[in-house]
């Protein structure tokens, strides 16, 4: 049976940067800085602003990611929904930073969490022989990032 | 009814076919004729290759004037490979450029 389960799953990146949170805020929050770490974009910091940020469009995607700014909080916290891919394929998501003042710097704190349907990760990979096969493909899709 | 994974492994299972579509997403869009000439298989037995990637949604196909150009879907593989990981490595890569942002950046 193929049942419609779904799975979360987050990803969370924390940094210390010894900038101040405000100059960190700059940077996640104006398109022209935007576009020089993550990706090109047409970013407003309005909740319920959608916006795209834009990869070069590879074999199999557009390069784009679909937006919508959900909470901001200046300094301290920002998030916006994240949707890559299509139909089936689709990777729902939600992205949230936030800054915490810590020393001379600040803590900045990323988390992604995503939905899509449940997946077996690695599908008896090494039984068939498709290690080799999938780092290849890896590599691949790192590229088409 | 089978499962997205089973059909993706059953597609690629094949050597032929998974030698199609790897050719496809190393070199970006080709014709039917010039996989033919790699393949060392019959056109007849390219096409028949194509157009079962195409259903389990591995290759996409266009037409133009009397050619048929297929195109690898990336996209379709995702399920095969951990997001979470692949997720991670994208943003520890992302924070790098960001912290190389705000060392030029003005106060």
């Amino acid at each position: 049976m193929n049942q419609p389960a779904t799975e979360t799953r987050s990803v969370v990146i924390e940094r210390q940067m010894p900038h101040p949170p405000e100059k960190l805020w700059r940077a996640l929050t104006q398109p022209h800085l935007i576009a020089e770490w993550l990706m090109k974009n047409d970013f407003q910091p309005v909740i319920g602003h959608h916006f795209r940020l834009r990869n070069d469009p590879q074999p199999g995607w557009n390069g784009i990611i679909d937006c919508e700014v959900l909470a901001i909080e200046p300094n301290k916290t920002l998030s916006y929904s994240w949707v890559a891919g299509e139909g089936e394929l689709a990777i729902q998501s939600v992205v949230t930073f936030s800054l915490t003042p810590a020393g001379d710097g600040t803590h900045l704190r990323m988390e992604q969490t995503g939905f899509r349907p449940e997946q077996k990760q690695n599908y008896q990979g090494a039984k068939y022989g498709w290690g080799h096969f999938f780092g290849r493909l890896e590599q691949l899709l790192a590229r088409a990032e | 009814m089978a499962s997205t994974h089973d059909v993706l492994f059953r597609t690629l299972a094949d050597p032929t076919r998974r030698a199609i579509f790897e050719r496809l997403c190393r070199e970006g869009e080709q014709t039917v004729g010039a996989l033919t000439v790699q393949a060392k298989v019959s056109q007849p037995a390219v096409s028949k290759h194509l157009g079962l990637l195409k259903e389990a949604g591995l290759v996409r196909d266009r037409h133009e004037g009397r050619q048929t150009h297929y195109s690898a879907q990336l996209g379709a593989l995702a399920p095969l490979i951990d997001w979470t990981s692949q997720m991670t490595g994208f943003w520890q890569s992302r924070f790098d450029q960001l912290e190389d942002l705000l060392r030029r950046m003005d106060q």
